[in-house]
């Protein structure tokens, strides 16, 4: 069972852990980073409950071995949030009632940054493209969608 | 959201303050900040892993188990067997006296469905977990198994389970639950018509997005924390209580916000296990359903077969149901013999019949036990009765609306199973329901009231 | 034993780890990993590498090639591929997208290698480190028996002519699914008639396989609903559909005459 050093950034701050070799990024976030954020709901890359950003790309921790991700720069849902102040997503969450049991909201989130980062004005049909690898088995897929549409909006009110 | 308030007017002050107002959940900025603590959302130091070894047959004896080499493997730090389970010989509802006693938490002398734990591994790694568990040996004598309701009741079918000695458990009131009200042959006898059909449904898992578990840290005052993602936290305390025969105040169980249950997580399956071994090793423990396990192993929604005979009226009137419902339990009652109790009141639906006959059965089958699942004993009958109303509808020549609304249930109607109906507001649902929908019905029916009868 | 990854440089470094017992090359991740979290003991040892050369595209006159490390959303977003853009979008969801690679997608068993149902139509060739250079088809009946050590660096293949090259993967879950079925066709015609046809399936077999059959029936016919009809039966020689949690073989069958049916004629 050995032990290997890893080291990336993890939103914005350097951190480095050993690990055991082989063991996925989830397990290096949740277990020795304290970033608990990234859930893993199935460890089979079917739910997305574990969906962070690896320089800048979607990615399934639960998949992503952490030995691989040296000097990454790694981003989860954590890390969103200005202090105090909630990214338009997390907000856009939070008015359109888009969880209940919170378990596939991290990662849903991310998901849907990934698209906006990318497309700041999603239609519908995009949104649902890009949450499409997200399972919600609470809150059902609308007011997500609707959440998701909402966040770009408010992004496009205060951009103008 | 737009609220309907010319129904029940006067019974009403209508001074809501929340009803009807949008109101954020309390928990939300937890769930999008990622801060909601979960419970498998901590670690500790020298957490072990605990890998269930779990039967691969439906039904079979066991021989003999060589836990020697698992024993062996490096990384390993104990195994746990029937023997080591202080009262082993379970059933969820005792609590409340519905016994038999019939299941195990380790398998011991034979095990009765596909994915029955039989051993526990506890290692330094999950991989080292799961390497040991490849290395326990189990030597079963395959039986027959029964696998479907039908097979369960044949009068020679293998026995499933020995604690209730037959394949369907026992009520007070004999091999079913029952409920008489009037006489259903009479109404049989009157109807102008009768129709009998069969429904029946698989099991269906819940699926929640956080699969079951518990971590178990022993703390230095000799209690336990249970850190659990369990829906019913006393009902897990008071039987992992009896389980491990150690008083309840050396059992701290901490529950939290849970990944998603609906009903999925009201057995006790994780925590007893866990905290045993917890105390047999002295280090905290960590067991979580993988998400097969999840899918395979954690009780489903019970799969149901029922047999519904109407007599029916030219008129629309329901005059005679008689009911017979088969639950499958699987292996074990877990909350079955609850469950089919439930269906048993539940089956003349909101209607009114004057004669009703039902019989409920739990039938036991070498299949994955069966437990709770929202409305469960109530959901797969309302879909039965709900088709079956449709059809009774067309048989006659009537508008399914208007056939609901003449046999709905009123204020002061007996319900089937003695009850008497209080507060029924079904008509109006329909009123409302039939505009939005613009499902025109008769006149006569929109003047119609749960609280009166008209004529 | 535990497990432990191994990472080289270069292809063939990472070749000559391979030949060990216990080993198993990895190029996304996502069947590798999924195997190690479901408790797959039959490797202990992950080898990969961060070869360059295996992550390259490269499209030119005399061909395309693209390394086995390459990405499902490296060929989405490769503005020289948009013929494949289909089949890249068709693997899972974003994120498994940006993980699963061409290489592996070679190695997944049904319900999985939609892209490989691509590769095949386009008659591709597949580069094995140690083997040389083979055809995708027969690559696909010899994959198990070219043993643990057999690495793959790319695929070759020539780019199809204008709106020759069709691609349809049914599912159940959309937009993301696992397959029905997928088919995939690049059909050349003139003056009418069909002149030259390679058509691949998935789900039909435990891999992607091309149906001869129904590309000889076609040939010299319409692409008209007659024109089709023999293709359509002819489809059905030799498969061996398999079951699964997403349809039965009876059912993927019954289907796929109307699903290659309609992928001709639309
Ligand atoms: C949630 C989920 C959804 C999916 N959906 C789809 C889908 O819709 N369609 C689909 O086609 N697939 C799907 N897959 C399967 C898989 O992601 C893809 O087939 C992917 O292309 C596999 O590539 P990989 O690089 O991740 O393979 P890996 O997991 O890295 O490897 C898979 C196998 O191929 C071998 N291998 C990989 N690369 C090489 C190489 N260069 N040389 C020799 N051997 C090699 C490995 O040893 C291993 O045995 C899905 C997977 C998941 C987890
Ligand atoms: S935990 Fe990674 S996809 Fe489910
Ligand atoms: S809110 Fe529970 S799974 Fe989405």
């Amino acid at each position: 069972m050995a032990k290997v050093p890893v080291q990336f950034t993890l939103n914005g701050s350097e951190r480095a852990e050993f690990v055991e070799s082989g063991s996925t990024l989830l397990a290096a976030l949740r277990d020795k980073m304290g970033d608990t954020s990234p859930k893993g709901g199935c460890l089979q890359g079917t739910c997305g409950a574990c969906t962070v950003m690896v320089d800048g790309e979607l990615r399934l921790s639960c998949l992503t071995l952490a030995e691989t991700c040296n000097d990454a720069q790694i981003r989860t849902t954590a890390g969103l949030a200005n202090g105090e102040v909630l990214h338009p997503l997390q907000r856009a969450f939070e008015d359109a009632f888009a969880a209940q049991c919170g378990f596939c909201t991290p990662g849903m989130i991310m998901a849907a940054a990934a698209l906006l980062e990318r497309n700041p004005n999603p239609d519908r049909a995009d949104v649902v493209e890009a949450i499409s690898g997200n399972v919600c088995r609470c809150t059902g897929y609308e007011p997500i969608i609707q959440a998701v549409l909402l966040a770009a909006r408010a992004n496009s009110t205060s951009a103008a | 959201m737009k609220l309907s308030k010319s129904y029940f007017a006067d019974e009403r002050t209508d001074d809501f303050v929340e009803i009807g107002q949008p109101r954020p959940r309390s928990d939300i900025r937890g769930h999008v900040t990622g801060r909601t603590a979960y419970f498998a959302d901590r670690t500790f130091p020298g957490l072990l892993h605990l890998k269930m070894v779990r039967s691969p047959h439906h039904h079979a004896r066991i021989r003999g188990i060589d836990t020697s080499e698992a024993e062996k493997h490096p990384g390993v730090a104990r195994i746990i067997t029937a023997k080591d389970v202080p009262q082993n010989l379970y059933t969820i509802l005792i609590l409340i006296q519905v016994g038999p006693e019939d299941e195990h938490v380790l398998a011991e002398d034979k095990v009765r469905w596909k994915g029955e734990a039989v051993v526990a591994v506890l290692a330094e790694t999950a991989r080292a977990a799961e390497e040991a568990a490849a290395k326990v040996k189990v030597d079963y004598e395959v039986l027959p198994a029964v696998l479907s309701i039908e097979e369960a009741l044949k009068p020679d079918a293998p026995i499933v389970n020995e604690h209730h000695g037959r394949n369907y458990y026992l009520y007070d009131s004999g091999e079913c639950r029952k409920v008489r009200f009037g006489d259903a042959e009479k109404g049989f006898a009157q109807a102008d018509h009768i129709l009998e059909e069969s429904y029946s449904s698989g099991p269906i898992e819940h699926a929640p997005l956080e699969t079951s578990g518990c971590i178990v840290t022993p703390e230095a005052n000799g209690r336990f924390t249970c850190y659990t993602n369990t829906q019913a936290m006393f009902f897990t305390l008071d039987n992992a209580s009896i389980i491990l025969q150690m008083p309840g105040h050396k059992l701290h169980m901490v529950g939290g916000t849970v990944g998603g249950g609906f009903g999925g997580k009201v057995d006790v399956t994780v925590e007893p296990v866990a905290i045993l071994a917890a105390k047999l090793t002295g280090r905290p423990v960590s067991f979580i359903y993988s998400r097969e396990e999840e899918m395979q192993v954690s009780s489903p929604r019970a799969a149901e077969k029922i047999v519904i005979k109407d007599g029916v009226m030219k008129d629309g009137r329901i005059v005679a149901r008689q009911v017979m419902a088969y639950i499958d339990a699987g292996a074990y009652s877990r909350h079955s013999p609850y469950g089919a109790q439930k269906s048993a009141a539940h089956f003349p639906g909101p209607y009114t019949i004057p004669n009703v006959a039902i019989d409920s059965y739990c039938v036991y089958t070498n299949r994955t036990p069966s437990s709770a699942m929202r409305g469960f004993g109530v959901t797969i009958g309302d879909f039965a009765l709900e088709v079956q109303t449709d059809k009774l509808a067309r048989l006659i020549g009537m508008d399914p609306l208007e056939f609901r609304f003449i046999n709905a249930y009123r204020d002061g109607d007996m319900k089937a199973h003695r009850q008497p109906t209080e507060g029924a507001a079904l008509i109006e649902c329909m009123q409302e329901a039939s505009v939005i929908a613009g499902w025109p019905v008769d006149e006569r029916f929109m003047k119609m009231s749960s609280q009166t009868r008209e004529g | 034993m535990g497990m432990s990854l191994q990472t080289f440089s270069t292809a063939s470094e990472a070749q000559a780890a391979l030949g060990a017992s216990g080993v198993r090359y990895m190029g996304g991740g996502t069947l590798v990993v999924r195997a190690v979290n479901e408790g797959d003991l039959s490797f202990s040892t992950i080898v990969r590498t961060t070869d360059p050369a295996l992550s390259a595209i490269e499209t030119s006159d005399a061909g395309v090639r693209v390394g086995a490390s390459v990405t499902m959303g490296m060929v989405l977003a490769h503005p020289g591929l948009s013929y494949l853009a289909p089949a890249a979008r068709a693997v899972g969801g974003p994120a498994v997208r940006n993980m699963a690679t061409v290489g592996g997608n070679l190695f997944a068993p049904a319900p999985y290698g939609d892209f490989t149902v691509a590769l095949l139509a386009l008659d591709a060739k597949v580069s094995v480190s140690g083997s040389g250079e083979m055809a995708l088809e027969a690559f696909l009946q010899e994959r198990d028996s070219l043993g643990a050590s057999a690495l793959v660096t790319s695929v070759t293949f020539a780019a199809p002519a204008t709106d020759s090259f069709r691609f349809l993967k049914v599912s159940r879950v959309h937009p993301k699914g696992a397959a029905v079925l997928t088919i995939a066709a690049d059909i050349r015609e003139e003056a009418g008639s069909v002149v030259q046809a390679r058509i691949a399936l998935g789900c039909m077999a435990d891999r992607a396989i091309r149906t001869h059959a129904a590309e000889a029936a076609l040939v010299g016919r319409p692409r008209t609903k007659e024109g089709i009809a023999p293709a359509l039966t002819a489809a059905l020689e030799g498969i061996d559909p398999p079951t699964d949690a997403i349809a039965s073989a009876w059912y993927r069958r019954e289907v796929l005459p109307v699903h290659l049916g309609r992928l001709l004629l639309g």
